[in-house]
């Protein structure tokens, strides 16, 4: 393993690494020779727009879709071509996205689930309750009846209760209201004090920048910029995201900028034009900005 | 098999016959009753269901859902043709010497009523109470309603679904053996009984009743059972007809069925 000089997270073998992965959807090359590594202990976030890869990549991980091409490593062994329940018996879980809950089953049933294979670990049922003290009253109600907000605790419950060492998020603020996301976040801490490892997706960048410790961001399948969140300014950001020429350019991927017409449609480039000339460096302006940016629930 | 794993199972009566020369091999064998065969054809049947299940149905459903309407149809002709070449076409039976279930009692004048035939209705009973009990209570009921509502979250939470499918189909092949001894016991059978009557009845019972609904099928067999009755007094021919009117008539009415499956959010 190569050491990044003065970097204290590249010291160990990283407990979850991706190389160079390539995933088609059909013909569309969905992620572009992907990398990274994400140590233990770490909440390492992936940013980027609709369509970026993101989920695609968090999905791969998970086993759900096979890579064309690379690998991915997990505690050390080759997991590119295990089935998705040995990963999550081996201790990756995911929280997926649109938080598919057993709809015909209850709460508690939905925890009984995740719960079925689980490694030995600190998370039980009992736990989650205590996390989330409604939980343990409306246990028996269907998953179905609950609104999105709860929905995702209960998702959140059930992976955890499985004793992850990796925990994988995806858009966990995916059509919730800002509050209630507010809300799920602020249960990271104490999901990360017993010694859980996040990798998480957002589109929502203030949300992101917030929480992680390593930032990426993906761009029509290719990393645009990639760093530690008090490393990486607002413009960089917000030209990885988009895009944007004139940003400086990405560490990641070696993208040539892409020029205003190829937003796919999301931006019309007189706008972003707009956003670039309002962002300041100053960092509360550009969470500002970034929660513009980033469009909830535009799915 | 519809209801968890999105099957439409065309061999199903050809499985319940099986189910009844399998009954028939077992009794010339070990000479057990008729009535205790099932002790050792339902297991059976069930190990045959979860094979079954691993490897070709599970294959055709790695392709398609129209694949596995293929492969199930495949299943019924070569059980069919497995069945003459062994058994010849000459039909069987699982003669009961039972003198009380072989009896009868009547009610008022016209209706006539076999214990064989209530025997099996209240097995029937048990069964389906048995099979609620065991969705709703077990670990592999639990396992098997949340595989059968999302098959990928199964996944993710480490389930391995195509193992679940292997068990519903152990269960589904083990009742349907219960059946093809039953229907041995107050009727014959041939190899080709399967799609001829049980399959047909069958699939009317569960449309009339709504697809996926445990105990739909089994009133929309009595209603089935009913109608055929009634139809047979006006007129014996018109036994069927009477069977498929009410059929047509629950099609149109309630497309979904006398007892509709909950929506799928």
């Amino acid at each position: 393993m190569s050491t990044a000089p003065g970097g204290e997270q590249e010291d160990r073998a990283p407990l979850l690494e991706v190389r160079d992965l390539t995933v088609h959807h059909g013909q569309l090359r969905a992620l572009d020779r992907i990398s990274l590594r994400v140590a233990a202990g770490e909440v390492y976030a992936i940013i980027g727009a609709n369509g970026a890869g993101k989920s695609t990549l968090l999905r791969t991980i998970a086993g759900l879709h096979h890579p064309t091409e690379g690998s991915i490593r997990y505690d050390g062994k080759d997991v590119t071509r295990m089935r998705p329940e040995r990963r999550a018996t081996s201790g990756i879980a995911m929280v997926p996205e649109g938080r598919r809950l057993f709809p015909s089953l209850s709460v508690e049933e939905n925890l009984q689930v995740g719960a079925t294979y689980a490694r030995p670990g600190p998370w039980t049922i009992e736990r989650v309750y205590e996390m989330f003290p409604w939980m343990r009253d409306r246990r028996g109600q269907a998953g179905a009846q609950l609104s999105g907000g709860e929905q995702q605790s209960v998702a959140i419950g059930r992976a955890l209760v499985a004793n992850p060492r990796v925990l994988l998020l995806d858009e966990l603020s995916l059509g919730l209201a800002p509050v209630v996301v507010q809300r799920i976040y602020g249960m990271l801490p104490q999901i990360l004090a017993t010694g859980l490892t996040v990798l998480l997706v957002e589109q929502d960048v203030s949300q992101a920048l917030r929480v992680a410790s390593h930032l990426q961001c993906l761009l029509e399948g290719r990393t645009t910029l990639e760093g530690k969140p008090a490393d990486v300014t607002p413009e960089q950001v917000e030209a990885a995201y988009f895009g944007l020429p004139g940003g400086p350019g990405g560490t990641g991927g070696g993208q040539p900028p892409v020029s205003g017409g190829g937003l796919g449609g999301v931006v019309p480039p007189e706008e972003a034009q707009l956003w670039s000339g309002s962002t300041t460096s100053s960092r509360a302006s550009w969470s500002a900005a970034c929660t513009r940016c980033s469009p909830a629930g535009s799915r | 098999m519809f209801g968890v794993m999105k099957v439409v199972n065309l061999a199903h009566g050809d499985l319940a016959v099986i189910g009844g020369y399998v009954a028939v091999g077992v009794i010339t064998v070990t000479h057990i009753p008729v009535l205790w065969s099932f002790v050792i054809v339902v297991p059976l049947m069930a190990v045959l269901g979860y094979v079954l299940q691993r490897t070709v149905i599970q294959a055709a459903l790695d392709r398609s859902v129209l694949t596995t309407l293929l492969v199930t149809f495949g299943l019924s002709v070569v059980i069919e043709n497995g069945l003459l070449q062994f058994f010849s076409a000459g039909s069987h039976s699982l003669g009961v010497d039972n003198a009380i279930i072989t009896g009868a009692f009547s009610i008022g004048s016209q209706i006539s009523i076999a214990y064989l035939l209530l025997l099996i209705f209240a097995v029937a009973v048990v069964v389906l109470l048995g099979l609620q009990y065991y969705l709703s209570r077990s670990r592999y009921g639990r396992l098997i309603r949340a595989v059968a509502d999302d098959k990928e979250a199964a996944q993710l939470s480490g389930i391995d679904y195509r193992h679940v499918f292997g068990i519903a189909a152990a269960i589904a092949f083990g009742t349907v053996a219960l059946a093809g001894i039953a229907y041995g016991m107050y009727s014959q059978f041939a190899p080709t009984t399967g799609t001829d009557t049980i399959l047909l009845f069958a699939f009317a019972a569960v449309v009339i009743g709504g697809l996926g609904s445990l105990w739909g099928t089994l009133l929309g067999g009595v209603i089935l059972g009913v109608a055929q009755a009634i139809g047979a007094q006006i007129s014996g021919s018109d036994e069927f007809l009477a069977g498929y009117i009410v059929f047509l008539a629950v099609l149109v009415l309630r497309p979904q069925g006398l007892i509709a499956r909950r929506a799928q959010t």
